[in-house]
């Protein structure tokens, strides 16, 4: 093979001369280059190793879908692995390396597996390595497996996503979607032009013709110039529409160059979406149709017309159909020379026109091929059964044309088979999408200009924009029909490759189809045709036709396997776009956070909010600190902030009916200015959220929820309130965030709240414990709950969140004196633990219904409630349920492991309970702990094995351990 | 993604709301037996074909409305809010 | 059937690997059956091959409307494991590891079963104390897990961020050393094969429109595509699809389905060696032999029959995937797809003669039924003979939405399976 560039033409700056590498040898391009015809140019035959049989190969296509030349590019951290050469526009000082082969691309150890080739087909590995077992033989596949090798290190670059709306979406800027921008644009319409490489045009920049008097190229760019001075047009180009979803929308990723993002992941909502993508070229199935300088016919004649490389110095060329005739003229007419056509065809008037151009034409097929690292010759039998050989050094193969339907496919619509033109073509719309051009079947220049103007042109129509009427493009390429005479695959002794990149050969279809696999899908499966990177896109169509042979079937009766998303690979991390690092699943803080950051708060996430878990003094541990936290507010005082805690304000004449349809126990009773603790249930009896209720007014309730429930519950309520009582005049307004809450808690509360002044009495008997007042408290309007969530006396503030800082502020400094001090959530969920307050999430689970927690007395009330009706069924009354109990070391030593089971003294077998809570008490100088154990109640005082590998017994006890009378919570 | 024709805000894509299930559920009485409770609570309509679904607008309006929907297709046929009737089956 | 081995290859690789005969039959329906299997996953697939192998009842047939193993056999992310927490799940899916262990040698059909190890991360303290939990309770009833800690999980898991500022710390995880994955094809067609071997007829391109009662209301036959095929006894095992039989059948089902997608990037050197899990995100990662990430996340949020996925939930576990990975990144998306998945509320199956008496049906395997594939076929199979379930299959009966006798392993294990 001599592969050159030549002297003039194609679409590349000579003035701009980039140096790179491939393989550690230096080569020479221009701008304007892709990695590959810069190879190509440099006549590098070989550019990489099949997947499975390591064979060397060169360059096959000029698109995306070459399936030969795999590279890595870049190092360390930026390593890109698995890139086509033909989509990486080269850049100075690119680095490229093949990947699957080793040392390199030349020389390769792996080679040796195409000499047992025989013995391992399609599938070999389902007949074998089954003894002694797979985990055996597997580490060496592993390794044998896998392209390139991406780098370990995380991945430096920065990626973004929009969302767009468009009228008129376009994907392609071939000839078919310049004619659809063209008559879409500058009638008011927004349209976006979406095309996947840097310049518009498609095939007009390589293929030659004129349109409109002009040359095709200069018709394009005109055009391309106008376009990107129309402020309704937006045009995309290095963008590749990837995905077709639901209700018109797409999915595109643009590549973004000399920017410190490297990719856009664009969402586009389109009325109309007109698909010009083209159409891919098939090679023809023969022995030997993988050697190095082989090539698809449309790509010799793109490296030609667009790169100005000569793919060889005696082309020949191998087609079934006319399409390949404009690439012979266009070769010879730049200096090539051309060996000889060989076709399949008895007769076309392409043929004729040939020969009496002087061209050497052979009516016949390429059954074999030559040549040691790359092509030397071809051998043709004519079809009178001759054989000869034809000396050459690069060979155009044809073998038809497959219309890029992939988003077609995507949208919902159906293909059809086409036995004229021998593939597959859009049937049936499902989406507002239509299909133009070469992607419809429609080949040839003319049918892809009028395809993309009337498409255009019906899609205005149908979306109401009236623009000044536009004259179709006109083309003087008359070569609309491909004459194809279909030729699957040429019967001769040798390997003779279907799908490139997963080494899958004609042969590897008769296998499969001998053994049954005969559905297109299971063809796919057991040959892995079609799921390498390249996800078959020169090989699915050819394969389907032989199995179709090989099983007496029309390619109609075979059909297709599914074209999924992505169109091309994507890197994951577009995906993501910018909601990465602090972006991805942003956490929340409280108002006060500041606050809690200076005094050397641990932060840890608790339902999507940054709270105290402890506040660690020098030299402590977070136990330390926890510990010390927990004691001072049994003995002085303890601030923190709670601003988290849901909060929704229920407004009506029916809102006391209404929560108590919703709360297993009753609100109506409740009286204005008194707060009652409440346990909400779902509709199967499940305790979903448990907090304090507060009535404000006659018409106007508080609902305190959880923190990690303040969304869901508030949601809950509306839910009920929309879909099923809609009759309720109610209404419910989630205040969460409205309000800020600071804490006080301990026997010094109230002396510390005095200190920091207040405007209301809150001794003890003028407010005493569930109850509120609104008044100005340290400074602030304030609504003051006695509500206590540690046991000990408590003033929960809620504020303005503006006025939290300040608060705190002035709670601490009053508290100094009482030595006041901030408690982390490790201390609150101690103190509970003492208490035996229950933890929803942490206690209960989503079994945990409201008779396990001891609340059978909601029974007995008179009206329904949600979730009552499951408490009656058999399996929530069952005897032995899981129910919520405390737990006690009998050693009467330090905390029980959370989570630890236990069983009867001696018993094997299940789980009877396990440890729910746990943690030292401080205060009463031993372990506390809640947990479940089947039927606990009516087991206290019972002893069981700890089954957690400490050989401790615990008893059951009742959850509250502390100060059961609760004397402290009244003071 | 879906684009869904909120009955208060127009249309917004489909991450916006959250999809509620089959509507048109009665709630059986308390009085109900532990079948008609399962009913309630477990057993779907599940069609392959149009569904009658109630969806959410959670970062607009938060409110419920119901949907017909194609669930082979995903194609909306008809959007009605809580207070209107069923749309005429399809023919 | 020609055995499968290293020597028959080699003998007819001197041959051209000319000799190889069809690995099931393309069998035509015969009038009548003992037992009509619909559905030709691997669930329905195993179901016929352990009648006939257990129970010795071989005039069955598996009507397949496409082609077998199309469905969520051949669409899932092929994980193997029986970290459960309730009793009746682990004797469910330990049934399944058990048979799995010994399928390739036992179907003589490679299945690729590889036990490289499941690491599930916690994500938080609490995560850590659900955890303890549920190791406990499945070692008491001796499964193969165990405590690991932040170091473990980052040698064993070297991609996988596990340093503080991440979003999501890791605290610490699990490892069941005996999960991990299996080449769901071979499953099916090694099942398939091992079952026609016994004289099965495998009938695929057969769609079931619906069923014939007797007078006393019992199943007669079933009406399809191919015509009118009577039998004593039929199974309904077709995953996302059940509800539509069923309602073919005369009875309403507690399934909703949904499409589960699942992800595979382009294939590169090994990179990851165990199945891993984190639980503040539930996305799951393995590594192909083949060197393709083989990935998944949640469900999609409405019902749904098109086996597609929507870009939204596609796209946030991907995008998950790169944050928790950031060696992922550059590595590139080769392709999506979606499986229709049998919802149940308590998401454990069913395994259970219907309302239709003759009539059994194998559904509600939700987002796990791969993994549990020989022990639905084992259940269901010993239902269908003896008329009377399984011990290891009686919980997982219809019935339990009556009781409210679930066995909600998300709600007591706080992970949905």
């Amino acid at each position: 093979m001599k592969s050159a560039r030549l002297a003039e033409g194609g679409d590349i700056d000579r003035a701009r001369r980039l140096s790179f590498t491939f393989d550690g040898a230096t080569f020479d391009g221009f701008a304007g280059d892709t990695l590959a015809s810069a190879l190509l140019a440099n006549d590098v035959a070989i550019v990489g190793r099949s997947f499975k049989y390591h064979r060397p190969r060169g360059l096959m296509a000029a698109g995306v879908e070459e399936p030969n030349a795999l590279m890595a590019v870049g190092e360390g951290p930026g390593t890109e692995v698995n890139l086509r050469a033909t989509e990486i526009e080269l850049t100075q000082g690119l680095a490229a390396r093949a990947v699957n082969c080793w040392p390199n691309a030349r020389f390769d150890v792996g080679a040796v597996n195409n000499l047992i080739a025989r013995f391992i087909p399609a599938g070999f590995y389902y007949k074998t390595f089954m003894r002694p077992d797979w985990g055996f033989f597997e580490p060496f596949i592993r390794r044998a497996a896998g392209l390139g090798k991406p780098s370990a290190e995380a991945d430096p670059d920065q990626y973004d996503a929009l969302y767009a709306h468009t009228d008129i979406l376009i994907v392609g800027a071939g000839p078919a979607g310049l004619a659809a921008a063209r008559a879409a644009a500058g009638g008011g319409a927004r349209v976006m032009l979406v095309e996947q490489d840097p310049l518009l045009g498609g095939s007009l920049r390589w293929r030659g013709g004129e349109i409109d008097g002009a040359p095709a190229k200069e018709w394009a760019d005109e055009l391309s110039r106008g376009l990107r001075m129309d402020e309704e047009a937006r045009v995309l180009t290095r963008t590749t529409a990837v995905g077709y979803f639901d209700h018109n929308e797409l999915a595109l990723i643009e590549r973004l160059v000399d920017r410190d993002t490297r990719l856009r992941f664009w969402r586009v909502r389109a009325k109309k979406v007109i698909l010009a993508c083209g159409a891919i070229e098939r090679p023809l199935v023969f022995a030997g149709n993988d050697r190095p300088g082989i090539m698809l016919a449309s790509a010799v004649h793109r490296y030609l017309g667009q790169f100005a490389v000569r793919a060889g110095e005696r082309l020949a060329i191998f087609t079934n159909n006319d399409s390949a005739y404009a690439l012979a003229r266009d070769y010879a007419a730049a200096g090539g020379d051309i060996a000889a056509i060989i076709d399949h065809r008895r007769d076309s008037p392409a043929i004729d026109h040939a020969l009496e151009a002087g061209l050497n034409v052979v009516t016949g097929d390429a059954i074999a091929t030559g040549g040691a690292s790359s092509l030397s010759g071809v051998t043709v039998r004519d079809k009178q059964g001759r054989e000869r050989r034809i000396a050459c050094d690069a060979l155009a193969m044809s073998g038809g044309w497959s219309p890029s339907a992939h988003l077609f496919k995507q949208s919902g619509g159906a293909l059809r088979w086409d036995d004229a033109q021998a593939c597959l073509r859009p049937d049936r719309s499902v989406q507002a999408e239509r299909s133009v051009g070469a992607a419809n079947g429609d080949f040839g220049l003319r049918a892809a200009l009028s395809g993309g103007h009337e498409a255009a042109v019906a899609a205005l129509g149908e979306l109401a924009i009236k623009t000044a009427p536009i004259a179709l493009p006109r083309a003087a390429d008359k070569g609309d029909r491909l004459k194809i005479s279909p030729l699957w695959r040429v019967r001769a002794k040798g390997k003779a490759f279907v799908d490139f990149q997963n080494d899958v050969t004609a042969d590897d279809i008769d296998l499969s189809a001998r053994e049954g696999y005969v559905s297109i899908e299971h063809l796919k499966r057991y040959t892995t045709l079609g799921m390498a990177p390249d996800q078959g896109k020169t090989a699915n169509v050819n394969a389907l036709a032989i199995m179709g042979e090989a099983t007496g079937r029309t390619p109609a009766e075979v059909g297709t396997t599914g074209y999924r998303f992505p169109f091309t690979p994507v890197p994951i991390a577009a995906f993501a776009g910018f909601q990465r690092g602090r972006l991805f699943h942003p956490t929340r803080r409280m108002p006060g956070h500041a606050a809690h950051e200076a005094l050397g708060a641990v932060f840890e996430e608790y339902g999507g909010w940054l709270r105290p878990a402890c506040y660690r003094r020098a030299g402590e541990t977070p136990h330390d600190a926890e510990q010390r936290e927990a004691l001072a507010v049994r003995t002085s005082a303890g601030i923190f902030e709670s601003s988290t805690l849901g909060k929704i304000e229920v407004k009506g004449p029916d809102a006391a009916e209404f929560l108590d349809r919703i709360y297993a126990n009753t609100m109506s009773t409740l009286s204005v200015g008194k707060v009652r603790y409440g346990v909400m249930l779902n509709e199967y009896g499940v305790i979903v959220d448990d907090g304090v209720c507060a009535r404000l007014a006659d018409d106007c309730f508080l609902v305190g929820t959880s923190s990690s429930a303040a969304e869901k519950i508030a949601f809950t309520l509306e839910e009920w309130l929309q879909c099923e009582w809609p009759d309720l005049a109610v209404i419910v307004a989630p205040v969460t965030t409205a309000w800020g809450v600071v804490t006080l808690t301990g026997p010094h509360a109230r002396d510390i709240l005095l200190g920091a002044g207040v405007d209301i009495d809150i001794s003890a008997e003028a407010f005493p414990h569930m109850s509120f007042r609104a008044g100005k408290a340290a400074g602030a309007e304030a609504r003051i709950f006695r509500v206590s969530f540690t046991g000990e006396t408590s003033f929960e503030v809620n504020v303005p969140p503006a006025a939290v800082e300040g608060v705190w502020a002035k709670l601490m400094a009053a508290g100094k004196a009482f030595g006041v001090t901030p408690v982390g959530i490790d201390a609150l969920m101690l103190l509970r633990a003492e208490k035996g307050y229950l933890h929803i999430g942490g206690d209960t689970d989503g079994t945990t219904n409201a008779l396990d927690i001891g609340w059978d007395h909601v029974l007995k009330r008179k009206s329904d409630f949600v979730g009552r009706r499951s408490l009656l069924r058999p399996a929530d009354q069952a005897r032995d349920r899981f129910q919520f109990v405390g737990l006690e070391g009998v050693d009467g030593g330090g905390a029980l492991s959370i989570g630890a089971h236990v069983r009867k003294i001696g018993a094997t077998g299940e789980t009877e309970g396990y440890v729910t809570s746990s943690g030292f008490s401080p205060i009463l100088k031993r372990g506390v702990a809640l947990g479940m154990v089947k039927a606990g109640r009516l087991r206290k005082g019972e002893i069981l094995d700890l089954q957690d590998g400490s050989k401790r017994r615990v008893r059951i006890t009742d959850p509250c351990q502390y100060d059961p009378e609760g004397a402290r919570l009244h003071g | 993604m879906l684009l869904i024709n909120c009955p208060w805000c127009g249309p917004r894509g489909e991450h916006e709301f959250s999809c509620g299930g089959e509507s048109h559920i009665a709630r059986p009485a308390l009085a109900s037996t532990d079948a008609e409770w399962s009913d309630y609570l477990y057993f779907r309509k599940n069609p392959k074909g149009e569904h009658l679904e109630r969806w959410r607008h959670d970062f607009g309006c938060r409110q419920w409305f119901n949907v017909a929907r194609d669930t082979r297709t995903h194609a909306i046929r008809a959007v009605y809010r809580m207070d209107e009737q069923k749309p005429e089956p399809e023919r | 059937m020609k055995r499968y081995s290293a020597w028959s290859l080699f003998q007819e690789g001197l041959g051209g690997q000319k000799g190889w005969r069809p690995a099931w039959r393309a069998a035509a329906p015969k009038a009548r059956y003992d037992a009509i299997i619909i559905g030709g996953g691997g669930h329905g697939l195993a179901t016929a091959y352990y009648l006939a192998r257990n129970h010795g009842l071989t005039n069955v047939a598996v009507l397949e409307r496409g082609w077998i193993g199309g469905g969520n056999s051949g669409r899932n992310t092929t994980i193997i494991r029986s970290n459960y927490y309730y009793p009746q799940s682990i004797a469910l899916f330990e049934l399944a590891l058990t048979l799995y262990e010994k399928l390739s040698i036992d179907l003589n059909f490679n299945v690729m079963f590889s036990q490289r190890g499941l690491i599930i991360a916690g994500n938080s303290r609490h995560d850590m104390e659900t955890i303890a939990r549920l190791i406990g309770a499945m070692r008491l009833l001796g499964v193969d897990v165990e405590e690991i800690t932040v170091d473990e999980i980052k040698r064993a898991v070297p991609a996988l961020d596990c340093s503080p500022r991440a979003r999501f710390p890791v605290f610490g995880g699990y490892r069941q050393k005996r999960a991990g994955t299996a080449r769901h094809d071979a499953v099916v067609w090694g099942y398939a094969r091992a079952a026609d071997a016994l004289g099965v007829d495998i009938i695929e391109n057969c769609a079931v429109t619906g069923f014939e009662k007797s007078a006393s209301g019992r199943v007669q036959a079933v009406e399809t595509s191919r015509g009118r095929i009577a039998c004593d006894k039929a199974a309904i095992v077709v995953a996302g699809h059940s509800s539509v039989l069923a309602e073919a059948a005369g009875f309403r089902l507690p399934v909703t389905s949904y499409a589960l997608q699942a992800f595979v990037t382009e294939p590169v050197k090994p990179v990851l060696d165990v199945v891993c899990w984190t639980l503040a995100t539930g996305v799951y990662v393995s590594q192909s032999d083949k060197g393709g990430l083989v990935f998944g996340g949640g469900l999609d949020l409405y019902p749904s029959y098109a086996q597609r996925g929507n870009l939204p939930i596609g796209a946030s576990v991907v995008g998950t995937l790169a944050e928790q990975f950031p060696g992922f990144g550059r590595i590139r998306l080769l392709r999506q797809w979606a499986g229709i998945v049998d919802v149940v509320h308590d998401s454990s199956p069913i395994i259970d003669e219907t309302p239709v008496p003759g009539l059994y049906m194998n559904c509600g395997w939700g987002t796990g039924g791969f993994k549990a594939i020989p022990a639905g076929g084992w259940l269901l199979a010993h239902q269908i003979a003896t008329g009377k379930p399984h011990d290891i299959g009686a919980p997982f009966s219809l019935n339990r939405f009556r009781t409210g006798a679930l066995i909600d392993e998300a709600a007591g294990a706080g992970i949905a399976h």
